[in-house]
């Protein structure tokens, strides 16, 4: 029965990966002027532009590039990146860690933070917490996230000194790379039993998570305290209140699991920003992540690397989603019986 | 009554404070529940039904205020010191049902567990014998399968399961006292009747007594033992009910009455009750609230506040110019 | 009777609220910079001055100036008509064009609807940055691009909540009763229908100006749309970044703050819209 509904749910998500690649396919079409061009690149002449333009197949039909596009992407060809002269999809892959290891640490501040915050505020209304939890939403959310990275690096590191130079992942003066298993550096130093790298690798990894964390934790918080007023003030915790359930079951076993599923539903929202605002936070850190590899790509025309960046970011997404999906399943039992 | 009520509600007076200004929901409310028996809470919407028995189980939002006035059960002032005796008191001594027992349930918690949590929060119990009784419990409330209902959510029951689970959880650690807020509305007649024998049969074995509070003197007639009349936060007119249904003693009631359908009415001999319930939030109320719609005002009504006149036994009524 | 209604409401929203009434002021302390910008500051916003590059802010230059010597508040404050600009533009766009799409396919429903509500679900499969960036990096780098990938990663907001109202109202007796008058699909929905959900949408689209000042300025941050010398909020904060090492901050902090004040200036006014029309959905 559970499987089954799990089953539904993938399959629910294969139109939008279908939308998705006909989307990502379209966009590398609609360049204005010749694709061959932009794809051989500036420094090519009249005669490679051809070369490319046949390789390419971009001299065929539409409909018969599309299907070439997607036998290339199920071979795992994502075609060649013009600055690095590599498979974009090498490219992609080995950046990959990077840009997960930051998004991960920035998931898992703005909820440590976001969802406590949230829910004192709507235990203890117009208090002190409650008006900082709705300062900071209204402020989180209207500050730029490279804006908010700038500050932070200006204050932390030039002024304070506290922060390290941002330079990336680890500053490989003093530390060595570990070997790697997760391609997380915090997880792979620890894996290494190298304990400085790993103090090195969290202080390069702090700044960059805690801001672009901070975009995402003022909907978290915002949702949480909403969610929990609504179900501090709904009928089944009256007949809970009724019945003489001790505050802290009311507020945590009724309550709050009640407020999840509005918390879980925000996260698709969420994931969106992180997704986006990642490639602002790792051009200010100068992280090597995918996100400052599309930057580059992007000011260098690389059109091949951006097309392969977009789709990858949107299939993560996708899957992303489904997994909010799962979860919100778990714990509503009605949605599981749902279409 | 001979015995001590279990319940003493003694000029209860209750008001809202909002941002427009205070709403006096309850003024001079006084009533009492003997043991063993049934008390019906009857008037329109807005009369202050609800509100008095929420008052009672410290139910209201923090906005609310108990300006005047007792309530003591079983000997318990549970007014006093910031209504600490309730804290114990909920769930175990007295319990308490709602309307729409669906939304009244914790949706995404299987129905046994909640009872099983009552159980437990007043223990001593350990998982498994907790488990036990509240199958028992289930079984007691007349659900069929109890075993497997254990594990059912609140939508996959009916409105009247869903009622019968609530009773269930209410009387799980037997209390003294069963407050039923208009447990019947929203429900269909026959499972009307079906929770209200329930509740009835409960009473009767358990000598446990009970407050039921509806719209629906027909209900209350079948149902009660004693009835108390509210009308715009005042308690009007009390007394057992046939007394009260057959001499009713305030015009309210008598009006009440008059409008309640019963299968020896035509439609056309339905009388409305002509005018409105006053708006509470006046400065300058009256002292009898119904004055506005009442064709038996007198110059005293006006000028003295009610009083309580005896007109039967154990019959009070709170007007100049009863019936 | 309306007018005082509405005015009764717009008292009773400042006073609840004041920050909203601050919100206004803000809001018309831009629309001034914007319209008038150009014509008030005290220094040509292109005009470099190399002997005075990098200076900090002082009486003469109150934000300071750049490395090519450019006042920076001249051009902060030049710079609200461009990012206010785009902003508007993209939101006006995107309501009329998402709300039309939305309520002609909660109208007809069927094979429209689906198609439509496919086309907003593949818009919103994306993660909205990303496609934006792909939009522009597609389209060409300019400002017409940027508006343009802005109107579309919005479409799907308005067009789902106008198919929902437009929906519920199908059916409803009034609707019955033009349509029974005679009237044609698009003039009911147009004078029936439509009137009747701009008010909500009205608050979703000042909600939504914050966000498209940030996807816009963000876009001009990694090199996407606006280009130098134009002065524009995210561009200059993306030129100030790289003196931070050198600790020349006004460079970007300026451009950055003013991009907050808008971003919470159009937050705020949105919030008070909300409360105005429909205190029920307070948060």
């Amino acid at each position: 029965m559970i499987a089954f509904t799990v089953l539904r749910r993938i399959g629910g998500s294969i139109p939008s990966l279908i939308g998705v690649i006909v989307v990502t396919f379209l966009l590398s079409r609609a360049l204005p002027g010749d694709p061959a061009v932009y794809f051989a690149g500036p420094a090519a002449n009249a005669e490679s532009v051809q070369q490319v333009r046949e390789s390419l197949g971009l001299d065929k039909s539409w409909p018969e590039q599309f299907v070439r596009y997607i036998v290339d992407l199920a071979h795992g060809s994502l075609g060649n990146s013009l600055t690095t002269g590599q498979p974009v999809m090498s490219d992609l892959i080995q950046r990959l860690p990077a840009s997960i290891e930051l998004t991960l640490a920035a998931l898992i501040f703005a909820i440590v933070v976001a969802v406590p915050l949230g829910v004192l505020a709507a235990a203890r209304p117009d208090s002190a917490i409650d008006h900082l939890c709705r300062g900071l939403v209204t402020v989180g959310a209207a500050f730029p996230t490279f804006f908010i990275a700038l500050l932070f690096v200006y204050v932390f590191y030039y002024l304070l000194g506290w922060a390290p130079q941002p330079l990336g992942r680890l500053d490989e003066i003093y530390y060595s790379m570990p070997q790697q298993v997760t391609g997380l550096l915090t997880v792979d130093t620890l894996i290494a039993g190298d304990l400085d790298a790993f103090r090195g690798a969290l202080a390069q990894l702090i700044l960059p998570s805690i801001a672009l964390g901070l975009f995402a934790l003022a909907p978290i918080a915002r949702m949480t305290r909403a969610s929990m007023l609504a179900a501090l003030g709904s009928d089944f915790v009256r007949t809970a209140r009724a019945n003489g359930l001790s505050r802290r079951t009311i507020l945590f076993t009724y309550a709050f699991r009640n407020a999840l599923l509005g918390i879980v539903n925000t996260m698709g929202m969420v994931f969106s920003f992180l997704l986006g605002s990642n490639v602002l936070i790792e051009q200010v850190f100068g992280w090597p992540g995918i996100g400052s590899y599309a930057v580059s790509a992007v000011i260098a025309s690389d059109y091949a690397a951006v097309q392969g960046f977009i789709l990858m970011m949107a299939i993560a997404y996708v899957l992303l989603n489904l997994g909010v999906d799962l979860v919100a399943g778990l714990i509503d039992p009605r949605v599981r019986y749902e279409g | 009554m001979n015995a001590p009520p279990i319940l003493d509600v003694d000029a209860l007076s209750l008001d809202f404070r909002t941002r427009a200004g205070r709403v006096k929901a309850l003024d001079g409310v006084s009533f009492q529940v003997g043991k063993g028996e049934i008390l019906g809470i009857v008037g329109e919407s807005g009369s202050g039904k609800s509100v008095s028995a929420f008052a009672i189980m410290d139910l209201l939002d923090a906005n609310a205020e108990i300006r005047q006035g007792g309530i003591h059960f079983a000997g318990t002032d549970l007014i006093a010191d910031g209504r600490v005796a309730l804290d114990e008191m909920r769930g175990r001594e007295i319990s308490m049902i709602f309307q729409s027992p669906r939304t009244a349930l914790n949706p995404i918690r299987a129905v046994g567990r909640q009872i099983e949590d009552v159980l437990m929060r007043h223990g001593p119990m350990t998982r498994a014998k907790a488990r036990e009784r509240a199958v028992a419990a289930l079984a007691r409330v007349r659900i069929p399968d109890p075993e497997r209902r254990y594990h059912a959510y609140p939508f996959e029951l009916s409105g009247g399961m869903c009622q019968r689970v609530m009773i269930a959880m209410a009387l799980a650690c037997e209390p003294l006292l069963l407050i039923a807020d208009e447990p019947t509305t929203g429900l269909d007649v026959t499972t009307q009747a079906v929770v209200l024998d329930l509740i009835r049969d409960l009473v009767d074995s358990s000598r446990m007594a009970a407050i039921l509070i509806t719209h629906d003197l027909a209900l209350a007639g079948e149902y009660c033992d004693r009835v108390v009349v509210m009308h715009a936060g005042h308690a009007v007119e009390t007394g057992p009910i046939g007394a009260v249904l057959d001499h009713p003693a305030h015009p309210y009631t008598a009006k009440l009455i008059a409008a309640t359908p019963s299968s020896a009415e035509s439609v056309e001999t339905l009388a409305s009750i002509p005018g409105n319930l006053p708006s509470l939030i006046r400065d300058d109320l009256p002292f009898c609230r119904f004055r506005d719609r009442c064709e038996r005002r007198i110059a005293r009504c006006d000028a003295e506040p009610l009083p309580v006149e005896t007109v039967g036994e154990d019959h009070t009524v709170r007007c100049w110019r009863p019936l | 009777m309306a007018v005082a209604t509405r005015l009764r409401d717009l008292r009773y929203a400042f006073g609840e609220n004041p920050l909203t009434a601050v919100a206004a002021a803000i809001f018309a302390l831009l629309v001034l910079c914007a319209v008038f910008g150009p014509a008030l500051v005290p220094y040509d916003p292109l005009a470099t001055n190399s002997e005075m590059r990098m200076a900090p802010p002082s009486a003469a230059h109150w934000f300071g100036t750049d490395q090519l010597g450019r006042d920076i508040f001249s051009r902060v404050v030049v710079a609200a008509r461009l990012d206010l600009g785009m902003a508007v533009a993209a939101v006006t766009l995107s309501l009329a064009i998402g709300t039309a799409l939305g309520a002609i396919a909660g109208y007809r429903g069927g094979a429209v609807d689906a198609v439509v509500g496919r086309i907003f679900d593949t818009i919103m499969a994306f993660p909205l940055f990303v496609l934006a960036m792909g939009i522009v990096a597609a389209l060409g780098n300019s400002v017409a691009n940027i508006v343009i990938a802005t109107v579309i990663i919005n479409l799907p907001f308005y067009g789902r909540y106008a198919r929902a109202e437009v929906n519920i109202r199908r059916e409803s007796a009034y609707v019955e009763a033009a349509r029974m008058g005679g009237n044609g699909a698009a003039s009911v929905l147009a004078r029936h229908i439509v009137p009747n959900i701009l008010p909500p949408m009205m608050v979703q689209a000042s909600l939504n100006m914050g966000w498209a000042i940030l996807n816009a300025a963000g876009l001009s941050f990694i090199g996407l749309g606006v280009r130098p010398p134009e002065a524009e909020w995210g561009i200059m904060v993306s030129e100030g970044a790289s003196y931070i090492f050198s600790g020349e901050w006004w460079t970007f902090v300026f451009p950055g703050a003013a991009l907050v004040l808008a971003v919470f200036c159009f937050n705020l006014l949105g919030d008070g819209l909300r409360d105005m029309i429909d205190p029920r959905r307070r948060t």
